[in-house]
């Protein structure tokens, strides 16, 4: 096309003084930006192709490489931003529905940022986790007992099937398909290694991975990719996958161009076929056809594993929630209007769901007023992104949480939302073979156990502080929460006061 | 300034008790000596006493402890009572005007039983009966609280130091086998004597040292099972568990200790396979109900007291045993100031169960 | 003894550790100034083809054949390290058609060259194997 529309967001900066002429920012980017003139022996870059993913930069031994904002702007406009203005232009370009990977990122309040945690002083002591235990560990699964005695008067272990994990933290459902072989292995390396689980998403289930099956949390999404009778029984838990917080609504596609070799294999599709997952479950069109498959994936594993559902937070999740508890599921998963996502339509996903902290407080309170709070275990998603997102996620109500974007970053990903494109430099999101074997799943399982190692020792120290020394003392401990900066709406919704107060 | 219920106030405090495992019943003069001893545990601004076995008499009735803030909140309460109890006897508590004690309530005291038609209509058991009842009057009319609803007990409490509060209600004259105190240092000022100590509901009774830091987790969970903490206070809640735990799910005593001063995991994966079953059952199934931060806790019931304190024993508490006289208190001066000749005094571990019951059962 | 390894399985073909091995001698402290406008000679290559790729750089033979071939003494086995005295080599390069693996060249100063594990110089591992981004590389010990 004769006229250029979009311009580059981005410039490559390349320090000609320290730059040594090593070509590694050739070789490594799939987008291939970095172009070696030999006339004149030096770099050059085309920036128009750049992601801003920042594997070249990363990799420069010189760090003789920068990407920078690029400043070709339009006329300052506060209604037609130069994004919107782009956009615009893409789509006038192409007729197609705008496409983004990963979570939204529209500048909408984050309410863990304004949320402030206790501390104890003179009434009550905090505790030195160094001298102290500090327990995290958690169950999921439901808690509602009749206390039943044996003949002996001992009491019976009669509670439904649990997930034990040493830390209240799981790694969220991603599917082999949109992440790679060697980004799963790291997951299910590290949630061994770990004591937690990790969530095969809605590609099924590698059977290289069937050792980690005690580890491992089975997806059956719309699509029913890859769910056979092994694949249930080989999990720790199952979880039926009703929305994402990205995509709340919308269904997938994997393109057909994805599904070769072990991918087509693992999902049960025939090799190039575009894998579609319908936006709703066709057997669930009512809260009673939940149920239905619910007990249907009960029986089919002796009712040996807890079964969890997940949705997406949307505006009356607290009375989904209600009707998820009152389905027989041992656990409802929430996934937040910032989770994230291989790809999803901008629209959607920028601008349909409501936050987690919201929809976490909503959903336990609802949970509560109804008395059938412990019949479910609750998990929430999209976007936890540090220890304390956790910590404030748990005084609100979880159980627990999911992570996934922040396990995609521990292991290289700069969020340069591209996933979509399935080049990703990082050897994540990809199945092409020369990027996939950059993620080294030696060093990417490490990379995430040292993440949940060091987030469990913040957690730890924070409850210290507060003079707690257990996680399940800190959950729904709104107490221990106040906001700033909210107003009384937000606070009434969140269930904390003020700081000040 | 707000009420005591409608902000959270943390307080240090004293606690005593003492019990006759055969039974023998003594006068309230002990206990009063025993928790003056610990002066500076409280700042005057909340007391009082559990006392168990004083109404032989009327041991089949449940006796109120009422105070009505003016007559018409007495008039609304009593015609509340009279729709859903049979009134046995009704009576003023008796007092003597001390200088400590100022502002009193009328302070009322009712032995009733359970209406049969009302009681059969509410498809209920008669305690939960009457602790719905209770839970009516205490969130729903406005001026009248009642702080003490067992059968064969009774509360004893007002602002002001412990010892004057004994001397106000006259608890040497009083006789009974089991006797608690509690001296109160709030950090505030509530002036309501609602908010003092001990806290009761049905047979059980609760005095407790300690500002809990799991307070909000334990309350939100209680809440849930029909309880309303309109307190705010660490007593409550835990009273709440107790109640709960031991009346509605039917967990023996030690269970309760399991559950709300659990031991810690590595404690419990090195014991043998059956109580490492039994314990990660309690700590998985009530994991809502553990108790963290600093607690020494006395719970009268009927029959019965208990001690616990907190899994890190971050509060002092002694145990000091004499005959059929087992001795409970925060220091042991406290202990010594009754019985000097003590066969045995020791200290609870945190999270060790002291329970003492009445020989040959509750009569 | 510790020793270079390679894994074909996670090499990139990036070439990082060759540059990182031409820097380590020369003894600068910046790589930028120490390979500034140079072309490299480095001793470890990565050698490509069909999308494989893999680096080549001397194994420290326990039975090392350039060792045994070469005619001045200038390459010796040090406690396991095959190192290269530059001032004995007189460049008939027959250890360089005695090596089964290709691991020895030519230098720029006449005599050949070879890794003698860079070692004492950086810490106890080889600036190859600390540069490799996707532990292609390794220095370990192996039965």
């Amino acid at each position: 096309m004769a006229i250029r529309y979009i311009y580059s967001e981005y410039e490559v900066s390349r320090n000609t003084d320290r730059c040594i002429v090593c070509r590694v920012c050739e070789r490594q980017c799939a987008n291939e930006v970095h172009t070696y003139l030999p006339e004149q022996n030096k770099m050059t870059a085309d920036e128009s192709k750049c992601v801003n993913c920042h594997r070249c930069v990363s990799l420069c031994p010189t760090r003789a490489l920068k990407i920078i904002k690029g400043n070709n702007t339009y006329k300052e406009n506060a209604n037609w931003s130069n994004k919107t203005m782009n956009e615009l232009y893409r789509q006038a370009d192409s007729g197609g529905v705008l496409l983004s990977s990963m979570g939204n990122s529209e500048n909408y309040p984050i309410y863990f940022d304004r949320i402030l945690l206790n501390a104890s002083q003179v009434t009550n002591p905090s505790i030195d986790p160094l001298r102290e235990p500090m327990e995290t560990r958690v169950y999921l699964g439901s808690k509602a007992v009749k206390i039943e005695r044996d003949e002996k008067g001992r009491l019976k272990n009669n509670l439904l099937p649990h997930l034990k994990l040493s830390m209240p933290i799981m790694f969220s459902a991603m599917s082999y398909g949109s992440i790679s072989y060697n980004a799963h292995e790291s997951l299910a390396r590290a949630s061994e290694e770990l004591g937690i689980y990790y969530n095969t998403g809605e590609g099924g289930l590698h059977e290289d991975f069937y050792p980690y099956g005690k580890n491992t949390i089975v997806q059956v999404a719309s699509g029913r990719f890859g769910v056979h009778k092994a694949y249930l029984n080989q999990a720790a838990a199952i979880e039926i996958k009703i929305g994402q917080g990205a995509k709340p609504g919308i269904g997938g596609h994997l393109p057909g161009k994805k599904i070769v070799g072990d991918i087509s294999k693992t999902r049960m599709i025939p090799e190039g076929s575009d894998a579609i997952s319908p936006a709703p479950h066709h057997d669930i069109y009512s809260i009673e056809d939940l149920s239905q498959l619910v007990y249907s994936l009960k029986e089919a594993t002796e009712y040996k594993k807890p079964v969890i559902v997940k949705i997406a937070a949307v505006h009356n999740v607290a009375a989904i929630a209600s009707g998820i508890a009152r389905s027989g599921a041992d656990i409802i998963s929430i996934d937040g209007f910032r989770g994230g996502t291989g790809a999803a339509p901008t629209r959607i996903r920028d601008h349909v769901g409501i936050p987690i902290e919201l929809a976490l407080a909503g959903v336990d309170k609802r949970l509560r007023d109804e008395g059938i709070r412990d019949q479910v275990s609750v998990v929430v998603g999209g976007s936890i992104r540090s220890s304390t997102d956790i910590v404030k996620a748990v005084a609100l109500g979880a159980d627990c949480v999911y992570i996934g974007t922040a396990a995609l970053l521990a292991l290289g990903c700069h969020l340069c939302r591209s996933c979509h494109e399935g080049k990703c430099n990082w050897g994540i999101a990809t199945q092409v073979p020369e990027l996939l074997k950059r993620l080294n799943p030696d060093i990417g399982y490490k990379r995430l156990v040292n993440l949940l190692t060091a987030w469990r020792h913040e957690i730890e120290e924070i409850m210290g502080g507060m003079g707690i020394n257990s996680i399940e003392s800190l959950k729904g401990n709104r107490l221990m929460l106040r906001g700033v900066g909210l107003n009384e709406k937000e606070l009434e919704i969140l269930g904390i006061r003020h700081a000040g107060e | 300034m707000l009420k005591e219920g409608q902000v959270r106030i943390p307080s240090g405090c004293a606690i005593s008790g003492m019990f006759s495992k055969t039974g023998q019943r003594q006068s309230g003069e002990n206990i009063i000596q025993s928790i003056s001893v610990m002066h500076e545990r409280s700042n005057g601004l909340g007391g009082g006493f559990a006392a168990y076995g004083i109404y032989p008499e009327n041991k089949d009735y449940y006796a109120l402890h009422i105070f009505h803030d003016h007559l018409a909140a007495k008039n609304e309460c009593e015609s509340f009572l009279e729709r859903h109890f049979d009134l046995i006897n009704l009576s003023k508590i008796p007092t003597r005007k001390h200088k400590g004690v100022t502002d009193e309530p009328l302070i009322w005291r009712y032995f009733v039983t359970p209406l049969p038609t009302k009681l059969e209509s509410s498809q209920l058991d008669e305690r939960e009966f009457v602790a719905k009842c209770v839970f009516r009057i205490n969130t729903r009319i406005e001026g009248s609280y009642v702080c003490s609803s067992g059968k064969d007990m009774g509360v004893f409490k007002a602002v002001g130091f412990p010892e004057d509060v004994g001397r106000f209600y006259r608890l040497d004259e009083y006789e009974g086998y089991c006797f608690t105190a509690h001296g109160r240092y709030p950090t505030n000022t509530p002036g309501w004597w609602g908010g003092a100590h001990p806290f009761a509901l049905l047979g059980y009774s609760v005095a407790h040292n300690g500002e809990i830091s799991s307070y909000d987790a334990n309350r939100r969970a209680i809440e849930m099972y029909g309880y309303s903490c309109t307190l705010q206070t660490d007593t409550e809640v835990i009273t709440y568990i107790f109640d709960y735990l031991h009346r509605k799910k039917g967990l023996t005593f030690q269970e309760i200790a399991s559950v709300i001063s659990a031991p810690f995991w590595q404690t419990i994966e090195a014991m043998p396979p059956e109580e490492k079953e039994t314990h990660e059952y309690l700590r998985n199934a009530f994991a809502s109900q553990l108790i963290t931060g600093p607690f020494s806790i006395l719970v009268g019931f009927e029959g019965g007291l208990l001690a616990l304190n907190d899994r890190l024993k971050l509060r002092s508490m002694v145990v000091g045993e004499k005959d059929d006289m087992v001795y409970i208190a925060s220091e042991e001066a406290a202990i010594r100031v009754i019985e000097q000749d003590l066969t045995r005094v020791w200290s609870p571990k945190g999270g060790e169960l002291v329970l003492v019951e009445l020989e040959g059962g509750s009569r | 003894m510790k020793r270079v390894y390679v894994n074909e399985k996670w090499c990139l073909g990036c070439h990082l550790c060759e540059f990182y091995c031409a820097f380590a001698n020369t003894g600068e402290k910046d790589m930028a100034q120490a390979l500034k406008d140079l072309k490299i000679n480095p001793r470890i290559k990565i050698e490509e083809q069909n999308g494989i790729s893999f680096a080549v750089s001397c194994r420290h033979c326990r039975e090392p054949f350039c060792v045994k071939a070469c005619i001045s003494g200038a390459l010796q086995a040090n406690d396991g390290v095959i190192t290269i005295d530059k001032d004995k080599c007189i460049g008939c390069c027959t250890c360089i058609l005695s090596c089964p693996f290709g691991a020895v060249a030519v230098s720029e100063e006449g005599v050949v060259q070879k890794c003698e594990l860079c070692v004492q110089t950086h810490e106890g591992t080889p600036r190859c194997v600390e540069g490799c981004p996707n532990n292609a590389i390794v220095f370990e010990e192996r039965g």
